[in-house]
């Protein structure tokens, strides 16, 4: 199980069926994996927020979804996190490569990297931080049912060592 | 003619459909127009209508759904006009009231006054763009494509109260209603 199969295993494991994406250069196998899955629907969208809102309705239709993107879309996506997610209390999984981590060369990522751990816990969003795939499959598979619990959405953070 | 009438005319052509409707105002005119369990009333998250309505919409390809939008929110995610038409969902159909101003907010201007909203839409490619005056609502929702419907009214608010139920409420009893 590499690294993008474990992710792959844990959304299967949890139930996910509905994707929406803002790609990473890191996520590009997960994303290949999940077209290639018909039970999946995946609409990559133009900007987090939007993805926010198509989960939302994804989820009062019977769906059960995940979005997948860098963290940097954790800011493009705070209000809607707040405002929509939390407020009715919809689930929603949050798959993020975390860039501006150990190992990043592009500097550009580095503030918002720095700060994403502590906007989640800001936010007072319980989130995860996998050191290998057997931890992330765990992580992931969980994180669903934790997320229905919580009334908010479940962060899963990938760093750039974890790739 | 004002939004509140144009809501009112949208929904003498509703009967089983969803309809997802636009926060502040907008919502609070069609609750007390003619609520409904299958209303999705926002209550946050400005400019996001349309994004909830394709959600549901590929979730729910048998329910047609209607999403009531504003032309302030619209400017807010125009990336959303280029989502909704490349996948298309035959059963969405989103209006935008665009009276040109921030209602909710005291009716500031919006760029919108200077912009023909269907032609923004024709231009990213939908089949569908219409004029409300022009159509019938009923043929558009029943068509093989999605569309995208502006209503021109001028700026102004009624008196709607505040809608008196709470988020979970409005999530639980749309839910059910739609199940």
């Amino acid at each position: 199980m590499d690294s993008s199969e474990a992710i792959f295993n844990g959304l299967k494991d949890a139930g996910i069926d509905f994707i929406v994406s803002v790609p990473c250069v890191n996520l590009s196998k997960l994303l290949n994996m999940i077209d290639e899955d018909d039970e999946i629907t995946h609409i990559p969208v133009t900007r987090e927020e939007e993805g926010i809102g198509i989960c939302a309705g994804a989820y009062l239709g019977g769906k059960k979804p995940a979005i997948l993107m860098q963290n940097s879309g954790l800011g493009n996506s705070i209000n809607a996190l707040k405002s929509l997610t939390q407020l009715y209390k919809f689930p929603l999984l949050m798959i993020m490569s975390h860039r501006g981590t150990e190992g990043e060369n592009i500097c550009g990522q580095v503030p918002m990297g720095e700060s994403t751990p502590r906007i989640l816990e800001a936010m007072d969003f319980r989130f995860f931080k996998p050191a290998n795939p057997e931890a992330a499959y765990e992580d992931i598979k969980l994180s669903w049912d934790l997320s229905v619990e919580d009334g908010k959405p479940v962060s899963v953070l990938l760093e750039i060592k974890y790739w | 003619m004002a939004r509140r009438q144009a809501i009112e005319n949208i929904m003498k052509s509703i009967d089983d459909e969803i309809v997802v409707c636009n926060i502040g105002f907008p919502s609070r005119e069609l609750y007390d127009i003619k609520d409904r369990d299958k209303n999705f009333y926002m209550i946050g998250s400005m400019g996001l209508a349309s994004s909830i309505g394709l959600g549901l919409a590929l979730a729910k390809p048998d329910e047609d759904v209607v999403v009531i939008d504003g032309d302030g929110s619209l400017l807010m995610n125009m990336g959303s006009l280029v989502t909704v038409f490349a996948n298309n969902p035959r059963n969405l159909t989103w209006i935008v009231i665009d009276n040109g101003a921030y209602g909710s907010t005291g009716n500031q201007d919006t760029y919108a006054q200077v912009l023909d909203l269907v032609d923004v839409a024709k231009g990213v490619g939908f089949k569908n763009a219409f004029n409300f005056e022009d159509i019938s609502l009923k043929d558009v929702i029943e068509s093989d494509d999605a569309s995208f419907i502006v209503y021109n009214t001028e700026a102004g608010n009624s008196t709607a109260p505040i809608i008196d139920l709470g988020p979970i409420v409005i999530k639980t009893r749309f839910m059910n209603a739609i199940k």
